[in-house]
């Protein structure tokens, strides 16, 4: 019998540790010699903390572990060898619904073994891919099978990635750079980092593969300073790997010398845009250069560089081990394989997937993700963050390919998928987005400098109800001009959510135009407090709390708002303790 | 150096004496580097807490960089901080996923609670507020992260009681000290 505790950053944050604590005390007390395994994260965040109960007749689930349940799952579980059914979510015979439509290829070992143990990953085929490569493939092999799997890079672009290798592997001269992306800079997106923090060796394996292929010796992490238990585990990983001679000189004796270093970034958003990551490596400030050359011909320091994102290597070894032609049975004409999201918002089982492209967006978010949260009504979903955009409810059966998703206005992107539902106020995600592609602009470009700031403006006085449409008409002309004037990624596609919610809808911002309205009641200052004269009891309290005194009445008589006065502080509703205060 | 937009500049600074010798294991460490100006930065504050004026002088003088461009470095990346912190440093997250989930209200109950805006420390030194990009638990949204721990599933009134709660926590620690 041995239990495995997942300690992903979501299984920490749940408080994760305290409950393996909790197992190991008890384990001492009893002097039991029971193996407890941490792993990464295994994708259902939402049920974290989560206890693994691996026994002769199977795995058994629990979630959101707390103390007692701990030491119920000791005594009858574990002592007595009674499966508690009621807090039970999975078993291996018969798998959670979130688990059962998955494909996990990236995430084969996320949350089923140690990140932290070498000897893990190996047992579970880890680094065969690499031995395979170095003593029977030529780096054209290699580049060859990427070619057959049709992997693309799923850092959201979707570049052919063996078009990349071969260009960089053609580039003249002897020094030559690999660097992996994980400046995870997405808010809503945390795919990189639950691969890093669940299996850093599938990347580092995946590294040394692509090195191989292209001819570099020494190769990055450029990896978010946000992250410290990813940097923490991907550091152990590189240690352990270079005690098994798989990194560093001669590895296996094959002859080939491969360096892995770690560098941290220090929070740019657009550092993501390769050629400003490039920059940031040098040390510089991470502003993007012009293309061509593109990093292939011409990176860091001048060099030869390729640059793919952490799911993109982490396929590799998978692709090498299996066969480009057993991956590319996966997914769609032109997009192959899997893709990982990250469901998150206000989705019922919010976490890490992985699925085959081509699914639809219904069945990731209904079968998969469990619909929406208190059974509401589904509006949109954002996909690929600030560059992407809101794909609304008649799109829902639009599959999850490249070029699907484009056609939509949104982009794949990384992987982030948030879910709306009717509270969300399409304007103001608008406006967010903008404020945070306006404040990571880098500034080299006028358009995207000051263009996205006019246009957050815009968006600004939308939502306090200042707006008119004429606006709309600028602020649609404002994008097309932000996209063609930007030289990078960022400011290219720093329009996408405002241009996609002024497609699917317009309404809402002629509502909060014409009628001074928000629908969805989240912009504060749209909103109309009122009092409800039948709930009301007279008890003063709002009055009293109320900052501006807008709020008038005698003791146990209805009490009224003052509109002209009232700040929409939300006061009121917080101290009325009859629920009468309502907006509108 | 005599130049009048040096000393405006030096004004964005709050620089209190600070043991320069802390800095010669790291200008050791990356002496003769090339790219590792980042690095460099990164490490200094982690012994300082921020980025001293007089350490990014010390730093333009041994790395032979512009105190320009080092400067330049410092304000370009988020992670920098030219000012001291609090003890305790909140980071908000500024994710879509805390967004939709009512992050802006968790984030006026704590600037109430502190009576500052994000960017800002307390009077007391004992919090600084920060805004951060994406911290990654978007599960748990809405999230703060308070000296590296995460808080989760927030609303306005439990972020008030973890703040509540850590301030309870300094003052009887005061008491017992006194």
């Amino acid at each position: 019998m041995k239990i495995r505790i997942g300690l992903g950053s979501c299984g920490i944050a749940a408080g994760g540790r305290k409950i393996k604590n909790r197992f190991e005390e008890l384990f001492r007390e009893n002097n039991l010699d029971i193996e407890i395994i941490t792993t990464g994260c295994i994708g259902m965040c939402y049920l974290e903390p989560i206890v693994d109960v691996i026994d002769d007749t199977g795995t058994y689930t629990y979630a959101n572990v707390n103390q007692s349940m701990a030491e119920k799952i000791f005594n009858e579980h574990i002592l007595k060898g009674l499966p508690i059914e009621k807090y039970i979510v999975s078993t291996d015979k018969n798998p959670h619904p979130q688990l059962k439509k998955q494909v996990r290829i990236v995430l084969r070992n996320c949350g089923i073994i140690n990140p932290e143990n070498i000897q893990d990953y190996i047992e579970s085929g880890g680094y065969s891919a690499l031995k395979k490569v170095l003593n029977e493939m030529s780096p054209q092999d290699v580049i060859e099978e990427i070619k057959i799997s049709g992997l693309r890079g799923r850092g959201g672009a979707g570049f052919p990635t063996w078009f990349k290798w071969n260009a960089a592997r053609a580039s003249k001269g002897d020094e030559k750079y690999i660097v992996c992306n994980a400046d995870e800079g997405d808010p809503g997106a945390f795919m990189d980092r639950s691969v890093i923090e669940g299996d850093p060796h599938s990347l580092i394996e995946g590294m040394i593969i692509a090195a191989y292929a292209i001819g570099a010796h020494t190769g990055f992490v450029y990896v978010r300073a946000e992250y410290p238990l990813a940097i923490e585990r991907l550091n152990i990983a590189i240690e352990q790997a270079k005690e098994k001679n798989l990194l560093g000189k001669n590895i296996l004796n094959s002859g080939f010398d491969f360096e892995l270093k770690i560098k941290m970034g220090a929070g740019a958003f657009v550092c993501g845009e390769e050629t400003a990551l490039i920059a940031s490596l040098e040390g510089e400030r991470g502003m993007p250069r012009l293309k061509p050359p593109f990093p292939a011909q011409s990176g860091f320091f001048g060099k030869p560089t390729n640059i793919n994102n952490v799911e993109t290597y982490a396929n590799v070894p998978w692709i090498i081990k299996n066969g480009g032609r057993e991956f590319a049975k996966y997914g769609t004409e032109k997009s192959k394989g899997t893709k990982v999201f990250a469901l998150a918002g206000k989705i019922k089982r919010g976490g890490l997937i992985e699925v085959p492209m081509g699914m639809t967006l219904r069945e990731v978010i209904y079968d998969i993700g469990g619909g929406i949260k208190e059974d509401k009504e589904f509006k949109a979903v954002q996909m690929g963050g600030p560059s992407g955009g809101c794909i609304p409810k008649e799109l829902l059966d639009t599959p999850v390919d490249y070029e699907s998703i484009n056609s939509t206005g949104a982009i794949m992107g990384s992987g982030g998928m948030i879910v709306m539902d009717e509270t969300t106020c399409m304007v103001d995600i608008a406006r967010f987005f903008l404020d945070f592609t306006c404040k990571e602009s880098c500034g080299k470009c006028i358009y995207c400098r000051i263009g996205t700031q006019r246009m957050l403006e815009i968006l600004n006085n939308i939502s306090e109800g200042k707006g008119t449409v004429e606006d709309l008409e600028i602020l649609e002309e404002l994008c097309y001009s932000v996209k063609d004037g930007s030289l990078c990624g960022l400011g290219q596609t720093a329009p996408n959510p405002v241009l996609t919610t002024l497609k699917y809808f317009k309404d809402e911002y002629l509502s909060h135009i014409n009628y001074k309205k928000c629908p969805a009641k989240q912009c504060r200052a749209l909103l109309l407090y009122k009092i409800d004269a039948k709930k009301c009891v007279g008890c003063t309290m709002c009055a009293k709390n109320c900052p501006t005194g807008a709020i008038s009445g005698e003791r146990k008589m209805v009490h009224t708002i003052d509109e002209n006065k009232c700040i929409k502080c939300g006061n009121c509703i917080k101290t009325c303790k009859f629920n009468a205060i309502y907006t509108e | 150096m005599g130049c009048s937009c040096e000393e405006k500049l030096s004004l964005n600074f709050d620089d209190k004496k600070v043991d320069l010798s802390l800095m010669e294991p790291i200008l050791k460490k990356y002496e003769g580097q090339s790219a590792s100006l980042i690095s460099i930065l990164q490490e200094t504050q982690e012994v300082y807490g921020y980025l001293p004026l007089s350490a990014l002088n010390l730093i333009a003088e041994r790395t032979g960089s512009k105190r320009a461009k080092i400067y330049g470095i410092a304000t370009f990346y988020a992670q920098f901080r030219l000012n001291p912190t609090g003890k305790y440093i909140i980071l908000q997250c500024q994710g879509t996923a805390c967004h939709v989930n009512g992050s802006k209200e968790v984030s006026r109950a704590i600037c109430e609670e502190l009576n500052i805006k994000p960017g800002e420390t307390t009077e007391d030194g004992l919090f600084t507020l920060e805004d951060v990009a994406c911290l990654g638990c978007c599960s748990l949204a809405p999230v703060i992260m308070i000296n590296g721990e995460a808080y989760g599933n927030l609303t306005p009134d439990s972020a008030r009681k973890i703040i509540r709660d850590i301030y309870e926590k300094e003052r009887r620690k005061n008491s017992d000290e006194n």
